[in-house]
């Protein structure tokens, strides 16, 4: 059937493509091109393998169709050149393309893809489409859906970012030791930005779109294949595991958001919290001082090996947000440490360090901030003031279940016992 | 979606034949291509059904047979885990696995029931499953 050779293909695809465009970004030094020259023997493939069947090594019929287009166009602008050469104009040396690639060079070039797909000349949407497009093997319209966007805005994105690659011509490489720990920390922002908008959608109906974070994590799993020294790589490895081991646990019967000390334990995936405990000690043996990644992975971890929400040792989950403060300031991260020593010290404590926040402009449009407060008021019975900034913490987000929760908070503000409420690390 | 890749046995695996360095080093590679491509969870090789048992019932009745048992092709050799996108990418990737020794054998992949397909269970049932997966854990990724 034609739809199943179809599936095939794209199965294929989904394989391949990040190896496929990175060989042809090295022959041809031109991102955008080798992405292009890929497309075509995809085209190709659809065309003949249905017909064919899959050849026995997919990934070399790829690799050898789009080489010979690749070749098809150097010839021409060989052609081309000639004619220049005519009318008595130099010309440089023609660049004959390497078609060798040895088994080790692939992980090299995969490499070179990341940095390039995520380089600091693109916004950062367009590191995001081009990332899940070059290196996920996802299609326009996977990007659009999974971004609650129109599929002509993320096709305009990537075609923008080829451009800017291109007129800023930036390399085909592996970032110089100078600036390759800032190079790297761009490419861990990309990733997790992609299993941040799976894990919490910032937008829409959906609390979760799974879909997402396991482009996410697969990513950062090949990342953390691509570069093993690289202690953060595993930092952001251990986070998206236990983080996608709660995965199950975060959605109610209804769809409906369940926040972490209210969370069954009993469904949080123990397989991911392994892998995310072995990542983060992959990264603390690699020794070093911790990196961002690797303390909100330790935060993670505390919450993983509590197996109950009484368990949790909020003293040493308020001491790495400290240190998460000291490498990685942010109003947000604040915020969390305000929450964590609010569950170690109590809230009164905690509501002096949320209101030191209330005026900084960062965290002016951001929801988290009245419903932390919200929450501390409540255990505090001030249900009134507390009912205000849910309501406002309500108004404030755009993810409609997340809106619906609050407002639900907001409700229940009435004098009597408060409920233990813990906002999951928005960080 | 999870899959689990059942690799039957061969009269070599139940014969308990080692694997010669070649077979090592091609399987090796594929589990290598598994990791760097973010899929593998977890996978175990097998002993030889001669170091096994089965455990036969008929109502009450409890018979125990030990191994090794005749019927090769539906024994099992051992298994991948693997986390991919859809079944097709499953098959895909179980194509490539090596068959260093020229000979016949067979890949069989099934996909894993997630919790929340528990269509019919009881939730305090599914949440009591889980807690048993938390208190004993889960098979050790090597991955």
């Amino acid at each position: 059937m034609a739809t199943d050779a179809r599936r095939a293909v794209e199965a294929v695809w989904r394989i391949e493509s990040a190896r496929l465009i990175a060989g042809l970004a090295r022959m041809v030094r031109d991102v955008g091109l080798a992405e292009e020259l890929a497309q075509d023997a995809l085209v190709s493939a659809l065309e003949q393998w249905p017909g064919t069947g899959i050849p026995r090594n997919p990934g070399a019929w790829l690799m050898t169709a789009a080489k010979n287009r690749a070749v098809d166009q150097i010839r021409r602008r060989r052609n081309y050149q000639r004619k220049l050469e005519q009318i008595g104009r130099d010309t440089a040396r023609d660049h004959v393309p390497d078609a060798s690639t040895g088994v080790g060079d692939i992980d090299d070039d995969l490499l070179r893809l990341v940095f390039t797909a995520c380089h600091p000349v693109l916004s950062t949407e367009a590191r995001v489409a081009l990332t899940l497009r070059l290196l996920g093997g996802l299609t326009t319209g996977e990007i659009a859906r999974a971004f609650l966007v129109p599929e002509a805005t993320v096709a305009q994105r990537i075609v923008r970012a080829k451009k800017t690659l291109a007129k800023a011509g930036v390399p085909f490489e592996v970032p110089a030791e100078d600036e390759r720990a800032a190079r790297l920390a761009s490419v861990l922002g990309v990733i997790y930005l992609i299993f941040n908008e799976g894990y919490s959608a910032t937008a829409g109906d959906d609390w979760m779109r799974p879909a997402l974070c396991e482009d996410a994590l697969r990513l950062a799993r090949v990342l953390a294949g691509l570069a093993p020294r690289e202690p953060e790589v595993h930092g952001l490895v251990a986070l998206l595991e236990i983080q996608a081991s709660r995965s199950r646990a975060r959605v109610g019967p209804n769809g409906e958001p369940v926040l972490l000390m209210e969370q069954n334990r009993a469904r949080w995936d123990r397989l991911l919290i392994r892998r995310g405990l072995a990542s983060l000690e992959r990264a603390e043996a690699l020794g070093g001082p911790a990196g961002p990644y690797a303390l909100q992975a330790a935060i993670a971890a505390c919450h993983a090996r509590a197996r109950t929400p009484e368990d949790t040792d909020w003293a040493r989950i308020a001491a790495l947000y400290e240190a998460l403060a000291l490498v990685a300031p942010s109003p947000v991260v604040e915020l969390n440490h305000a929450v964590a020593i609010g569950m170690a010290l109590g809230p009164a404590v905690a509501l002096e360090l949320v209101d030191e926040l209330v005026d900084v402009p960062a965290l002016k449009d951001y929801h988290l901030l009245p419903s932390v407060r919200g929450d501390l008021l409540a255990k505090l019975g001030r249900h009134a003031e507390a009912r205000v900034e849910f309501e406002r913490a309500a108004a404030m987000t755009r993810n409609g279940r997340e809106r619906t929760l609050l407002l639900a908070r907001a409700a229940a503000c009435r004098p009597g016992p408060a409920g233990c409420q813990v906002q999951e690390p928005p960080v | 979606m999870r899959f689990m890749v059942i690799v039957k046995a061969t009269a070599a695996s139940e014969a308990g034949i080692e694997a010669t360095e070649q077979e090592l080093v091609d399987m090796l590679a594929f589990n290598e291509e598994l990791v760097k491509a973010g899929v593998l969870l977890a996978g175990e090789g097998l002993y030889p059904s001669s170091r096994g048992a089965r455990v036969f019932f008929d109502g009450d009745e409890r018979t125990v047979v030990d191994g090794p048992f005749t019927e090769t092709k539906e024994l099992i050799a051992g298994f991948w885990l693997l986390d991919v996108k859809s079944l097709e990418e499953c098959v895909e990737w179980v194509k490539r696995v090596p068959n260093t020794s020229g000979g016949h054998s067979q890949i069989e992949v099934r996909q894993v029931i997630e919790s929340e397909d528990f269509a019919n269970a009881p939730q305090e049932l599914v949440d009591r499953e889980n807690e048993l997966r938390a208190q004993q854990g889960y098979p050790t990724a090597r991955g």
